[in-house]
């Protein structure tokens, strides 16, 4: 019996959690990443990680964590694998702790937890507002402590291409292109796991960074793996805009006390601290008394985007801002618990947050869709840990966790329970392909090196057609194009026409491909022909989003359409589940799980 | 006012061992432009200011919001991370562009910080935990503890403080000013303190702590302001201690 090897791909919180999780069963790692690992997307999470540890007297518990966390996902999550992740939140906060990580503290030297959205208790832990980099630091430092003792071999600067499938359909490796010699390479591995990230850059522009393609997990969707709620990306109401990436300006900066408004006078010029108090209107505030500015996300950008384009409030030139103000909170109390975001927010206005209000406007921040995965219940409602079903794809062999995959948020996410999912997942998904990975090597002779020879043959095949690729298109431009029609049509509002007309743009971006060019016909660290690569995955990718919205005709968390407000349980209470064909996602819908937590009408007033 | 055009000057290097070349560009201005949206105009019509077809210029960068680490260059000879290079701030006449020297170059603006990683490994750069399961809550910290080590953990290994610091360079066995803190931030963890002999074993031979100039480029040159050289003046007084330690038999 050959030593088993798994095949983890991106670095981020989930995909480190996992690594560890494997290489603590002794078992040797092969980690992909499209950039050094301390360098992933996970960094840009700033508030905070939820765990109900309860340190301020206020009968907070796992169970209300899970109740909340149903409720602002709108009930679209099935249950078991979210009940599993918030009662296991305090046990991974600790964790953290023990690795070191900075979180503020209390007076008495105890962690100390602050209020996030669509929670009314302080249930979330931090470490300034960088608590994104912090953890993943904590991650990244454990995981070169085993790649020091040979247990984790790392691929910074390799970008996952596709999976390799044996012929009864297993997932028995990967394929891979060195960044640098513009290679590709098969790898072959007992079980291969996807923590790729978002999507975020098929709005072009968005909170995420430029490395969140969304290409990795086309891919695999490409390969046959099932891609399921797609239609369900989360709008962030507070962002920085700007010319290249819309920044974000965290949750936390409402949980210490940050309110948002608009002047009641439209195109009221004054500058905003001459605006008085009566002529303000706090507009969460008035309309949701018990929640205020810590209404879940949807809530709040649909708010901000009713206030602009509906009844013209916006400031700024074209309207499209409200002030987020933290001015009347102390300085140091500022600086000692927000400051990562204040000094984003002045580094790229110029402005100081402590002095003046911030203009801040909704932005594309996160998929609560993503792979189908599985999940093995027990009979109390937890999950059995001991499964290798657990974060398996419907391809046996491939794994999917993090943002990449669909299961814990429904069809919106609580802030600061992303980082949570991530290294729950990693966590619970790390000795599920363990137990998998053991019993493929137990199956004896292994896979034909003709299958990987095959894999490597067509990806070197398929990347030197798209060097030779000649045409009028700049594969940048159709990028952006895809941008604008996405963040036109399929974010906050969507209606049924504009979908149609997005799903024909991308249809007509998909031909225009073809006729791209890939700008640089050099044979190292070519960039373009990686792209142009990620680009067809993301123009797939982008019809499941679309088409995805356009079939589902009711309102629910993230997905709000006017001509049908309502959420419709008899008909839409489940989960999307697009498969690829040739000519489209193919759309079949699932049953939800909600055993747990009955579903009621989601109020936050 | 605002400039109608932005002029770049970017140093370009086709591979790690072609020579290098200037390159000059003439772009658009627009509102709130960065170096890194500067780079994303010029990939999307990559011709030179003299109107010669190029190819994309190639950089490194992700987050874009300076947590990340990886667009650090040299902007008009100063390393810094790109994204905040705001045009809007920069004065008047071209921009350079230049990779970090105290890295092999990958190509154009991209540099190889992997030296930086390897010397994690070298000061083991870790808190030694048991493992990952749940072992109920770490230990207790003062606030003000935890505040000042989050100063250090937020070095986001970028490179700048390696490149002012004239004591790191390809002929000197100097691990450099960023694993240094580190060093620092892992020995007054209350569970890495009890390896922090290990780490100042790491940091006491050639290339060490003794290699620091105390030039201060390195403090200056932090976009974190972390507090570097506080940091080697501590782990002077440790590695003399630890020295002493040694001499005497603890």
């Amino acid at each position: 019996m050959a030593a088993p090897r798994i095949a983890i791909v991106g670095g981020g919180l989930a995909g480190l959690m996992a690594a560890i999780k494997v290489a603590e069963a002794g078992v040797a790692v092969d980690l992909f990443s499209i950039v050094p690992v301390k360098r992933s997307h996970s960094v840009c999470a700033q508030g905070g990680i939820n765990g109900a540890v309860n340190v301020k007297g206020e009968n907070d518990s796992p169970e209300i964590h899970f109740v909340d966390t149903c409720k602002g996902g709108d009930f679209l999550a099935n249950q078991p694998p979210v009940k599993g992740m918030c009662y296991a939140a305090p046990g991974i906060i600790y964790l953290f702790d023990r690795m070191g990580v900075t979180f503020n503290r209390t007076a008495e030297g105890l962690l100390d937890f602050r209020r996030f959205g669509g929670t009314l208790h302080h249930r979330t832990a931090f470490a300034g507002a960088t608590t994104g980099q912090q953890l993943l630091y904590a991650l990244d430092e454990q995981v070169r402590r085993h790649e020091a003792a040979g247990l984790v071999t790392k691929y910074e600067g390799w970008e996952f291409v596709g999976t390799v499938k044996d012929d009864a359909g297993r997932c028995v490796g990967l394929t891979a292109i060195d960044l640098r010699t513009m290679k590709t390479k098969a790898f072959p591995a007992d079980a291969v796991m996807l923590g790729t990230g978002g999507p975020g850059l098929l709005f072009g522009k968005s909170t995420n960074s430029l490395i969140n393609s969304g290409s990795a997990a086309a891919a695999a969707y490409m390969d046959g793996a099932d891609y399921a709620n797609g239609e369900f990306i989360q709008i962030h109401p507070t962002a920085i805009p700007g010319a290249d990436k819309l920044r974000l300006m965290s949750e936390s900066a409402r949980g210490e006390g940050g309110r948002v408004w608009v002047p009641r006078k439209k195109g009221d010029a004054r500058p905003p601290r001459q605006i008085p108090e009566a002529e303000r209107e706090y507009f969460l505030e008035e309309k949701y008394p018990k929640y205020r500015n810590l209404v879940p996300r949807d809530v709040a950008s649909r708010e901000i985007h009713n206030v602009c384009v509906n009844r013209g409030l916006g400031i700024g030139a074209d309207g499209m801002g409200v002030y987020l103000d933290l001015t009347h909170i102390p300085r140091e109390t500022l600086k000692r618990k927000l400051e990562g975001i204040l000094e984003i927010y002045e580094k790229f206005t110029g402005e100081d947050p402590c002095d003046e209000p911030m203009r801040i406007f909704p932005a594309v921040h996160y998929s609560m869709g993503g792979l189908w995965v599985d999940y093995e219940p027990t009979k109390d409602g937890f999950i059995d840990l001991g499964s290798p079903k657990n974060h398996m794809t419907n391809i046996p062999g491939l794994y999917a966790i993090g943002e990449c995959e669909y299961q814990y948020h429904g069809a919106n996410r609580l802030g600061a329970n992303s980082l949570l999912s991530c290294v729950y997942a990693g966590q619970v998904a790390g000795p599920a392909a363990v137990v998998h990975a053991l019993g493929q090597a137990k199956t004896g002779a292994g896979t034909p090196a003709s299958v990987f020879e095959a894999a490597e043959k067509r990806w070197t095949g398929r990347f030197a057609e798209l060097a030779k690729r000649n045409g009028p298109e700049n594969p940048y431009k159709i990028h952006e194009e895809l941008g604008i029609a996405m963040l036109s049509n399929v974010t906050i509002v969507r209606e049924n026409g504009k979908l149609q007309e997005t799903d024909a743009k991308i249809l007509e971006l998909m031909e225009r491909w073809k006729n791209a060019t890939v700008l640089d016909d050099g044979q190292w660290a070519n960039a373009p022909l990686s792209f142009m690569n990620q680009l067809e995955n993301m123009l797939h990718l982008s019809r499941v989003v679309t088409l995805g919205a356009l079939a589902r005709n009711e309102s629910r968390g993230a997905h709000f359409k006017p001509d049908f407000p309502d959420r419709d349980d008899a008909n839409w209470q489940k989960t999307t589940v697009a498969s690829f064909t040739p000519n489209g996602p193919s759309f079949r819908y699932d049953p939800v799980d909600v055993s747990l937590c009955t579903p009621v009408a989601r109020k936050y007033d | 006012m605002p400039r109608q055009k932005i002029e770049l000057r970017i140093r370009r290097q086709d591979s790690p061992t072609g020579s290098s070349r200037w390159e000059e560009f003439s772009i658009p201005w627009q509102p709130s432009m960065n170096v890194i949206s500067c780079l994303m105009e010029i990939r999307k019509n990559p011709v030179t200011k003299q109107g010669q077809k190029t190819t994309p210029v190639h950089w490194e960068s992700s987050c874009l919001e300076e947590v990340c680490g990886a667009c650090t260059m040299l902007v008009n000879g100063k390393p810094r991370q790109s994204c905040t290079a705001l045009v809007d701030n920069m004065p008047d006449g071209p921009i350079t562009l230049e990779p970090l020297t105290k890295f092999p170059v990958v190509r154009d603006l991209q540099v190889d910080r992997k030296p930086m990683f390897e010397a994690l490994k070298i000061v083991k750069a870790w808190v030694p935990i048991d493992g990952t399961y749940d072992l109920g809550p770490g230990p207790k910290m003062s606030a003000a503890d935890a505040e000042l080590n989050y100063a250090f953990s937020r070095c986001m290994t970028c490179g700048c403080c390696m490149e002012v610091c004239p004591q790191y360079n390809s002929h000197s066995d100097f691990i450099g000013p960023a694993p240094l803190a580190q060093v620092r931030l892992f020995n007054a963890h209350p569970t890495g303190r009890m390896n922090a002999h290990e780490r100042l074993d790491a940091i006491m031979g050639r290339g060490g702590i003794v290699d620091c100039g105390n030039a201060q480029n390195c403090v200056e040159a932090c976009p974190k302001e972390i507090p570097l050289t506080e940091a080697f003046g501590d782990l002077g007084r440790q590695t003399t201690v630890h020295w002493l330690q040694s001499l005497f038999g603890k």
